[in-house]
């Protein structure tokens, strides 16, 4: 793999075509999960491993399984992959597994880990497809986090709320509470909330590549009318 | 054609044995090598939960493993039999661990754990499980808030029967405005089950189960 063939799944996973608001695929998960920080970053993480594992997997056997029988084989083994992790999970991280344990099987049926294998593990050597599946997992949990932070403050005045449930009892020092004496917002914390969040982010991202795009054309134009500029 | 047809979807189905066995083996040997670990973590959080509820200096005996099967019973709000545990100091009977369902949560059931000393007084009351809406409803879980806290030391003996309600009902117990109907649950399955352990107290700690033929 090279450098830029690196940077440019990278960019194409966190940024390009980001999972959470470009693609909008897997919405239920990412909806249902982002209430706060935690749960959002805890998902996204369990996602990206998922992803990156079953790029790995499906990428070397690519070649000898059947056109007609891939859909079946892929499922089987990301089924198995996130049976496996929860298995090793519930065994040896168990206050983890706690927290994760509902949203484990969802990752099943988030359609993102299949779509991306089949758009990209399905024709890729198996390293790139692992970093595939693992920018596209820290592209969605860059979402997540962003998502839960906003309906978090806006919900409860609260961030990093329940990191002691992932990080232990010490980490309770971490939350931190924004607004004092906040009295909540439900909307903020119930599916709809979820769906204005995510639009105000789809918004916001638009609007960043539309000012960039512009910035790119003025300098165009700009060197169009003043050829001499950079000589 | 049709030859070549057969032995395509002969490959296939072959193909799809072969992953599925290798998924299916992967699988048993991660579930046995882990099971025994999962099942250890389990029991760890079930012990770390009662010892959160019953005082440690009522107890010497091994509580998880001093169980007692209960058969579903309408006071209980259980459909299925449930396990409970019983704390013994110095071989007396202590305090009575056991599963209780309010069946009328505002989203849907509410799964209890209830510690009852030999005395008929509430040692504590935990949720074990519940879909309450976040933010709202989900303040009888003791993570939330300390609401749950309150049945600590009642008993049947300290209140009467008007009294096991909300105060927005005429009752004893504290509730939030706007989120009532939770509250309301478990008020009346905590009563129930103090119901149900007065009436079977002696054979609670007694044998290895009461109702179920074994």
């Amino acid at each position: 793999m090279t450098y830029q063939e690196f940077k440019d799944i990278l960019y194409n996973g966190v940024w390009k075509q980001n999972t959470g608001v470009v693609q909008l695929l897997g919405m239920c998960p990412i909806l249902a999960v982002s209430t706060s920080v935690v749960n959002g970053v805890s998902l996204g993480l369990a996602t990206s491993v998922v992803m990156a594992l079953s790029g790995a997997a499906i990428a070397p056997i690519r070649g000898i399984v059947p056109n007609e029988a891939r859909i079946p084989v892929f499922i089987l083994i990301i089924a198995v992959l996130v049976t496996l992790i929860q298995y090793l999970m519930n065994a040896y991280m168990y206050s983890l597994y706690v927290v994760l344990g509902i949203f484990i099987p969802l990752i099943v049926t988030n359609c993102i880990v299949l779509a991306r294998i089949e758009a990209f593990a399905a024709k890729n050597p198996p390293l790139q497809s692992a970093l595939d599946g693992l920018a596209m997992g820290l592209g969605l949990t860059a979402v997540l986090a962003i998502l839960g932070g906003l309906r978090e403050i806006f919900g409860h005045g609260t961030l990093l709320s329940g990191i002691d449930m992932a990080l232990g009892e010490s980490a309770k020092s971490l939350v931190i509470t924004v607004v004092p004496n906040y009295h909540g917002f439900l909307l903020a914390i119930l599916p709809p909330g979820a769906f204005l969040t995510l639009g105000c982010l789809i918004a916001g991202k638009n609007w960043l590549n539309l000012r960039a795009e512009k910035k790119l054309k003025d300098a165009a134009s700009l060197e169009a009318a003043f050829p001499a500029a950079h000589a | 054609m049709r030859r070549t047809l057969a032995k395509a979807s002969f490959y296939t189905a072959v193909n799809l044995l072969a992953f599925a066995l290798l998924g299916t083996a992967i699988l048993a040997f991660t579930y046995n090598q882990t099971h025994e670990r999962i099942e250890q973590s389990v029991e760890a959080e079930k012990l770390k939960l009662i010892s959160q509820i019953v005082p440690q200096a009522l107890f010497d005996n091994d509580v998880i493993a001093d169980t007692l099967k209960i058969t579903p019973d309408p006071l209980l709000g259980t459909e299925d039999a449930t396990t409970a545990y019983r704390a013994r100091l110095k071989g007396k009977p202590s305090v009575l661990v056991m599963e209780a369902v309010a069946p009328d949560g505002y989203s849907g059931k509410v799964a209890l754990l209830i510690a009852i000393r030999d005395n008929g007084e509430l040692a504590g009351v935990r949720v074990v499980s519940d879909r309450e809406t976040p933010g709202l409803g989900d303040y009888i879980e003791i993570a939330k808030s300390k609401w749950i806290l309150q049945f600590n030391g009642t008993s049947l003996a300290k209140y009467n029967g008007e009294n096991w309600q909300v105060k927005k009902d005429g009752g004893q117990f504290d509730y939030m405005a706007g989120a009532t109907i939770s509250p309301r649950a478990v008020v009346k399955a905590v009563h129930k089950a103090l119901q149900y352990f007065a009436q079977h107290q002696d054979a609670l700690f007694a044998g290895t189960s009461l109702g179920v033929t074994p």
